[in-house]
């Protein structure tokens, strides 16, 4: 048992023990003046800082005059654009590649432990100085630690990254990818190592190979951490400002700008605010869906147990 | 792979040893791809810190030319342009991380004992509306807390950031740790009962401390949160006085002519504590549940 499983958000299918709760609503009594005083602070924290903002936002966003001026605004349509780029490679590509990277970690050899603890870097470096780093990679007139290396391994010269809008959103889905990758690998890993091996032994004994065991096996017991990893990395994304911020900064003239920066902008730049929350909410058709989907996810899981 | 079975010694040896080297030198292939992949942004940040300082940065060199700790020393005495407060902006990024951990590991546990153990409001699945939170983006919901914070009397106020921060880490704090709660039987607590505990006995004896692996893994979340945080730093801390790392981080951006040898030796010793704290926790919280004699 280790962090790995302590991350993963529930256990997997062949783990989930069989023993519930005793406690069963109704509660009475102290018990019940006990649950409600639990669940007091975390309460207050919702009221007054979810309920309030959000409807305060929702409020900030509702004059439909603000909805014409950001449609009439060709930066908004591509920032839209980049939103849903950048969302969804940048999860799809971590996610898939954290569990098959998860794999490999699993193996049992020293030297990929000890591999394991220098991948996790990434994850625990702070956001802005890790996305600098990236930036000056890149944008220091072709003198960056990337266009170096391209030149002394390949003898090629790069092209100057962060002067067009693709190939800067390129490097700034990279940078997240790189970012939180290794979280996700340390998930999947958890519910890897919670998979009995006897399982894998029996199909071991008949004959199948890795990539059945993988598609027999793994597959079918990761798919509901899969997805519901999924789902919080897509919905966590949509909000994240900071590789785009820090590793393009939306060069150039807001070409390589998503929703979330964008919107700030507005609010700051160009001192409307409301013009700002109203960008944001145009995810929300897309946002709403998911966040559901997610808690009926957990919530069915969570009547089973 | 190979546990004697019948399959290998059927199979030609000499087949089985060359792919077995073959899976081995791919995976040490695959070892060094990772190894370059994670460590090329950490090397950049080392090669600019440890240039002199004027000096230019942007070389174009592979290795620092003339290395020098010199930025590092300015950093500590506090002896250069840009940096005169830097211990004291520490100091902020300290004030508010340290809490935010503690409050999302204490409102997040609370939280999840009554929804996951207790079984409080389970046919509403309270659990879930924490989710909500998530529903807007943290980004767009920073100028409407901007105003509330206002409203509130809180602006410039460092327990502005914390609630803030504690607001968006818990609703993952209560799900991971609602659902590590089921891993512990609840025989645990019938017996404490039967013996007469309360409710808040179970919590303080039995789940916290058995929870601690997820306690501990969920601080470091927390912390990590605070540590990557910049905008609800930026926005709700508007003097100087209460800057934090993370901000006067981004100023360097702002300013063209900024020492970039400061700023990524900055970068370097700001990103050291959570560093630090993951990989001391990591031990601990891989002792995990097993150690409490839980396991069935």
């Amino acid at each position: 048992m280790s962090l790995q499983q302590v991350l993963i958000t529930e256990p997997t299918e062949v783990e989930r023990p069989s023993r519930r709760p005793r406690w069963r609503p109704p509660l009475h009594g102290s018990d019940l003046s006990w649950a409600i005083a639990f669940l007091l602070p975390y309460a207050a924290v919702f009221a007054g800082f979810v309920v309030y903002p959000m409807a305060y936002g929702l409020w900030m966003g509702s004059d439909p005059a603000l909805y014409s001026a950001l449609f009439a605004d060709p930066r908004y349509f591509r920032a839209a654009l980049n939103t849903v780029v950048f969302v969804a490679l940048a999860v799809n590509v971590q996610m898939f590649l954290a569990l098959l990277l998860s794999g490999f970690f699993a193996r049992r050899r020293r030297w990929i432990k000890a591999l394991l603890v220098l991948y996790l870097l990434p994850w625990t470096l702070p956001a802005v100085p890790a996305f600098l780093s990236f930036h000056w990679m890149l944008a220091a007139d072709r003198q960056g630690l990337i266009d170096r290396l391209l030149q002394v391994l390949f003898g090629i010269e790069g092209p100057v990254w962060l002067t067009q809008g693709w190939l800067a959103l390129a490097w700034d889905i990279a940078a997240d990818i790189w970012k939180w990758m290794p979280l996700w690998t340390l998930i999947f890993l958890g519910g890897r190592l919670a998979i009995p091996q006897e399982l894998y032994e029996a199909a071991d004994v008949d004959g199948a190979s890795a990539y059945r065991r993988f598609i027999h096996l793994t597959l079918p017991l990761l798919a509901n951490l899969y997805l519901v990893s999924t789902l919080i990395a897509t919905i966590w994304s949509f909000g994240d400002y900071a590789p785009v911020l820090f590793v393009s900064g939306g060069t150039p003239a807001f070409a390589s700008d998503v929703l979330s920066t964008l919107g700030l902008r507005y609010a700051l730049d160009f001192a409307s605010p409301r013009l700002g929350v109203a960008a944001g909410l145009t995810v929300l058709p897309l946002l709403i869906p998911i966040t559901i989907l997610l808690m009926r996810r957990l919530q069915q899981k969570a009547v089973q147990l | 792979m190979s546990n004697g079975s019948f399959l290998i010694v059927r199979a030609t040896g000499r087949r089985v040893r060359l792919r077995r080297v073959l899976v081995e030198a791919a995976s040490i292939l695959l070892g060094c791809v990772i190894l370059i992949w994670s460590l090329v942004p950490v090397y950049n940040m080392f090669l600019i810190a440890l240039d002199p300082i004027g000096h230019n940065e942007f070389a174009g060199e592979l290795w620092p030319p003339h290395p020098t700790l010199a930025s590092f020393r300015a950093l500590w005495t506090e002896s250069a342009d840009d940096v005169e407060h830097i211990w004291r902006q520490f100091a902020n990024s300290i004030a508010i991380g340290v809490p935010v951990m503690a409050l999302t590991v204490l409102i997040g546990s609370l939280a999840s004992f009554s929804i996951g153990r207790m079984r409080f409001g389970r046919g509403f699945g309270l659990g879930s509306v924490a989710l909500l939170t998530y529903a807007i983006p943290a980004s767009t919901l920073i100028i409407p807390f901007f105003r509330v914070m206002h409203v509130y009397g809180l602006l410039d106020n460092p327990w502005a950031v914390i609630a803030a921060e504690v607001t968006f880490a818990t609703p993952y704090a209560i799900l991971v740790l609602q659902y590590y709660a089921h891993l512990i039987p609840a025989e645990l607590d019938d017996a404490a009962r039967i013996d007469g505990a309360s409710a808040l006995q179970l919590y303080w004896r039995i789940y916290v401390p058995l929870m601690a692996p997820a306690l501990a893994a969920i601080g470091t979340y927390a912390l990590l949160f605070a540590w990557n945080d910049y905008f609800y730093q930026y926005m709700l801390l508007t003097s100087e006085r209460h800057t934090t790392v993370a901000v006067a981080l981004e100023q360097f951006f702002d300013d063209d002519d900024a020492p970039w040898n400061m700023m990524m030796a900055i970068a370097i010793v700001y990103s050291l504590p959570p560093i630090a704290i993951f990989y001391a926790l990591r031990r601990y919280m891989s002792r995990g549940l097993t150690a409490g004699g839980v396991k069935s």
